[in-house]
């Protein structure tokens, strides 16, 4: 079993800024998967009642707690949009190195667009939970 | 029929006939969790308050109960089978890679189940 083909050979090629995307999409998946983790411990903590509730709250509203969520926030925005772009892909849908230039170029801008956006939402006066 | 030899098949080379399958329920998934993901995030960014009642007052009412399972269930089966990609290729040695993929299930195996009970916990409460 020792010698199968690896994938990501990735060393070998000439660097273009859509693989910057490519690799931001994993590196923002994982950190998604970690986002989930605490998403779901707030929810367990909520089961929990009120006692357990009241002794996680201050985690949830310093200002460390919303920068993690500012950067949750970023990567599931990034994430969703250069998913939609995979998923467009899979449809046989804008595959030239034109097109893939292009709506790499959509992507970031309407992530960081749309991030400033829910950023600002989390870092308002009087927001909620964010 | 088979044109790979008996010897291939019992070495694992090959083909595991089950690579389509994940590659499409990663896309299935996807398309589900992108509406999903939408609506928690506007959700939880126009929550009015952070303490338990409204946390749990949000959390049990109407569809949000259904939503929300829904997004932890698809949400840690697409993470499971992105974070088991990234694993196969980052994670070099048959032991060290088995022990992550199964780390790596277990995790989210039960952070779903974890998830989708504690909504249901708060949902019932909140009905009764």
């Amino acid at each position: 079993m020792a010698e199968r083909p690896l994938s990501p050979h990735i060393t070998v090629y000439r660097w273009a800024y859509t693989m910057t995307l490519s690799i931001l999409h994993r590196i923002s998946g994982v950190a998604l998967a970690v986002a989930l983790l605490g998403f779901v411990l707030w929810l367990v903590s909520a089961s929990l009642g009120a006692d357990a509730y009241a002794r996680i709250l201050p985690l949830l509203i310093g200002v460390p707690a919303k920068l993690l969520m500012a950067l949750a926030v970023a990567a599931l925005i990034y994430h969703l949009c250069n998913g939609l772009r995979h998923l467009a892909w899979d449809l046989g849908w804008g595959f030239e190195r034109a097109d893939a230039r292009r709506s790499a170029a959509l992507v970031i801008a309407a992530s960081l667009i749309a991030a400033a956006v829910c950023i600002y939402l989390i870092f308002r006066p009087g927001a909620g939970i964010a | 029929m088979s044109l790979r030899a008996p010897l291939a098949r019992a070495l694992h080379h090959g083909t595991a006939r089950d690579g389509v399958g994940h590659w499409l329920i990663q896309r299935v998934t996807a398309a589900a969790l992108a509406p999903l993901a939408i609506w928690l995030l506007f959700a939880l960014l126009w929550l009015p308050a952070a303490d338990y009642a409204s946390v749990s007052r949000w959390i049990g009412a109407g569809v949000h109960p259904v939503l929300l399972a829904l997004t932890v269930l698809i949400g840690a089966w697409h993470a499971w089978l992105g974070v088991q990609v990234v694993i196969e290729d980052y994670v070099h040695g048959f032991l060290p890679k088995t022990i992550a993929l199964l780390c790596s299930l277990f995790v989210h195996v039960l952070l779903a189940s974890s998830g989708v009970y504690a909504v249901l916990r708060i949902a019932l409460r909140s009905a009764a």
